[in-house]
């Protein structure tokens, strides 16, 4: 199929003859996407992978209208192996972009050949603070966010509600400690309770779970991604803590773990920066067509993934299809001029997106549990770390 | 004082759970001489068939119950062609061995069920806390695991202790040579023997499933963890791993519980936080290593090795 695609291109290239301003015309573009499809999180990768297809499809699967080739790689939750898949991306398939990574700390580890290499990489959901400051880079950009501000949305969202004692529980790894940095530095009430559990092995969580309950918190506040996601969710209501102390969660609920957690989902309210019924025509295409396609809701994953082929396509076009022209292709993204998910956003000098963060909670349609928008918690929300970024434009 | 005795039934829980695949990994090792780090595949297989067998049976007792035998009939299986060649053998063809078939059952599980990983839901009714003394809540379905595998433990002493299968397993554990001269069909023995800790194993993976995640590679960090059970409690000793699969439960939950606050009036909070749980996933084999140098045999030593 690739030297097919090669194959029509050079043809392509020869009719046209001399008249083809640039070699680059003649190339695929190489894309190289790291993500997790084993384990417990593949669902994640899934998502992603499928909303990157269906984004791709909708482009006529091609970038700038240059045909397009994805390698997919598995990272396995672990920062060595993405690290290693990064450099393998970077040196031996020579990719022109890279895009994905789900987990900070894999992000981070690969970060150094990304930078080094000056690949043009598109970061679609890790949100380390070291990424917003002192290691953000020219040609790294996030469609996502930084990890301290969905939870710090919840914490304004507990001040609303009035609670005025918390007890904060997420896994100890970078994003871990970003989340319950972020909940502490809006919510006002006191925190009575902080654990970090083992990540990514420790599914048990009865220790802390029952830590909680003799804490006697107003609330608890959870960051749980993917499958451990699901058996916090689980243990929480088989604990009986459920309807005893109300429970707030960023990235722990989200479409991917509704199916699985059904009605004990129902009440746990969450933020997010994207909702599937944000009411933009792009956000409904894409619903729907993915929909059609997987039977099932996008979750916020592929949203972010789904807009960097946009993000792309933007930039290849503004270089007009010169690779090469990294600075050119930069600055087009800066402006964040194409069509999100999410709708208008602007990109801070950090390359991280400045945008609202809304309040979802699962609910009941027909047989199904959906995520629904209720409120916008924080309109045009800038991450606290990016004066530490020297970049300035 | 109620906080306390709250964790030290999570302690049990844990420990319970750890004393499953103990008491299969260290009778196999008892009786047949057989390091078998095969032993976690068994743990995964049991979760996997239970998952599928509660799909397809709509009950979770009834899936749990064929799981059992399922995995039963699987470990015996695996034991006619792919363990026995390794009898007699050095422990270095036994690990070798073994750990191709924990690659080959990973694989195998891929090719299968795929890569993403199943969930077993819970009955609605075990989603509840029940109050188990004045003030004390507990989980309903930890308290089934504690009180389900303390059965299953009975069994086995009756089973080992009394009738005359057992009888025979503490002869083999005693002295192999002479159970087979006496015309003991010692192959036979061998497969139930395996079978016997297969089933164990393969149900504590699916009664701990619904707590966690049925993936591949689940029964591996969980089978360290059984051999320093076996390690602490004597290697060939039911009874030893019964004790310090308790005792390794209830340290690693009290150092959860109480280490990351201990840690942190010594530390500044932020460091304490992160340090705590690093500090309490340590302590067990601290334990493991104080044994080893103060009663290398284990606490309990199966007797005249």
């Amino acid at each position: 199929m690739k030297h097919m695609l090669l194959a029509g291109c050079a043809v392509a290239a020869l009719a046209i003859g001399v008249t083809v301003p640039t070699v680059a015309q003649q190339k695929t573009i190489k894309i190289g996407f790291v993500s997790t499809f084993s384990g417990p999180v593949a669902a994640i990768g899934n998502d992603m992978r499928n909303s990157f297809e269906l984004a791709l499809d909708h482009h006529g699967r091609k970038i700038g209208g240059m045909p397009v080739e994805v390698i997919y790689e598995d990272d396995q939750i672990k920062p060595e192996v993405g690290v290693q898949k990064t450099q393998k991306l970077i040196e031996s398939d020579k990719v022109d972009f890279l895009v994905g990574y789900i987990w900070s700390n894999v992000m981070l580890a690969s970060l150094k050949p990304i930078v080094d290499s000056k690949t043009f990489t598109v970061i679609t959901n890790a949100g380390a603070s070291q990424l917003s400051g002192e290691l953000c880079s020219q040609y790294v950009f996030s469609t996502s966010w930084n990890n301290d501000q969905t939870p710090q949305a919840v914490g304004t969202y507990m001040n609303q509600k009035g609670v005025k004692t918390a007890f904060l529980i997420g896994p100890n790894y970078a994003a871990g400690k970003d989340m319950l940095e972020g909940v502490s530095a809006t919510f006002k009430g006191k925190i009575v309770g902080r654990e970090l559990t083992v990540w990514p092995t420790q599914l048990d969580f009865s220790a802390e779970l029952s830590k909680a309950r003799q804490a006697k918190p107003d609330a608890i506040f959870a960051f749980y991604p993917g499958g451990p996601g699901i058996q916090f969710i689980t243990q929480y209501a088989q604990s009986g803590l459920k309807g005893q102390i109300p429970l707030y969660t960023a990235f722990t609920i989200d479409s991917l773990s509704l199916p699985r957690l059904k009605d004990l989902a129902l009440g746990i309210p969450g933020a997010q920066h994207w909702v599937r019924d944000l009411p933009n025509p792009t956000n409904k295409r894409y619903v729907d067509d993915y929909r059609a396609r997987h039977k099932a809701d996008p979750a916020f994953y592929g949203s972010q993934t789904y807009d960097a082929v946009a993000l792309l396509d933007a930039a290849v076009k503004a270089a007009k299809g010169d690779l090469t022209k990294k600075d050119v292709m930069r600055d087009e993204v800066r402006k964040a001029n194409f069509p999100s998910v999410r709708g208008k956003f602007k990109y801070g000098p950090n390359h991280i997106p400045i945008q609202n963060f809304y309040l979802q909670e699962p609910v009941k349609e027909g047989n199904e549990i959906r995520l629904k928008t209720v409120a916008t918690i924080v309109e045009n929300d800038q991450d606290k770390h990016w004066q530490k970024c020297p970049m300035r434009w | 004082m109620l906080y306390l005795i709250e964790q030290s039934l999570n302690g049990i829980q844990l420990g319970m759970l750890l004393f499953l695949l103990a008491a299969g990994l260290t009778l196999i090792f008892g009786i047949m001489d057989l390091v078998n780090l095969a032993h976690g595949s068994l743990y995964m297989l049991g979760a996997y068939f239970a998952a599928t067998l509660i799909e397809v049976t709509d009950s979770f007792v009834l899936g749990i119950a064929l799981g059992i035998v399922a995995t039963l009939v699987a470990g015996m299986v695996m034991e006619m062609i792919a363990i026995r060649p390794l009898y007699g053998r050095d422990h270095l063809d036994h690990v070798l061995g073994t750990f191709g078939l924990l690659i080959f059952f990973n694989e195998l599980v891929r090719l299968i069920w795929g890569p993403a990983g199943l969930t077993i839901s819970l009955p609605p009714e075990m989603l509840t806390a029940v109050q188990v003394l004045p003030g004390v809540f507990y989980p309903l379905y930890r308290l089934v695991i504690i009180l389900s595998t303390l059965a299953v433990g009975l069994l086995l002493y009756v089973l080992v202790m009394r009738t005359r299968i057992g009888m025979l397993i503490r002869a083999g554990a005693s002295n192999r040579e002479m159970v087979g001269a006496l015309g003991v069909n010692i192959k036979l023995l061998y497969t139930l023997v395996f079978g016997l800790g297969a089933a164990l194993a393969g149900f504590a993976g699916m009664i701990q499933a619904p707590l966690a995640f049925v993936q591949i590679g689940m029964g591996e960090n969980i089978l360290i963890l059984a051999f320093v059970v076996i390690i602490i409690g004597g290697i060939g000793s039911i009874r030893g791993a019964f004790v310090a699969a308790v005792l390794v439960g209830l340290i690693d939950t009290m150092g959860r519980a109480f280490l990351p606050d201990l840690v942190r009036a010594f530390l500044s909070y932020s460091a304490g936080s992160s340090a705590g749980p690093a500090l309490s996933s340590m302590l067990i084999y601290a334990l493991m290593a104080a044994v080893l140098v103060f009663r290398p045999e284990g606490l309990f030593p199966a007797s005249n090795k």
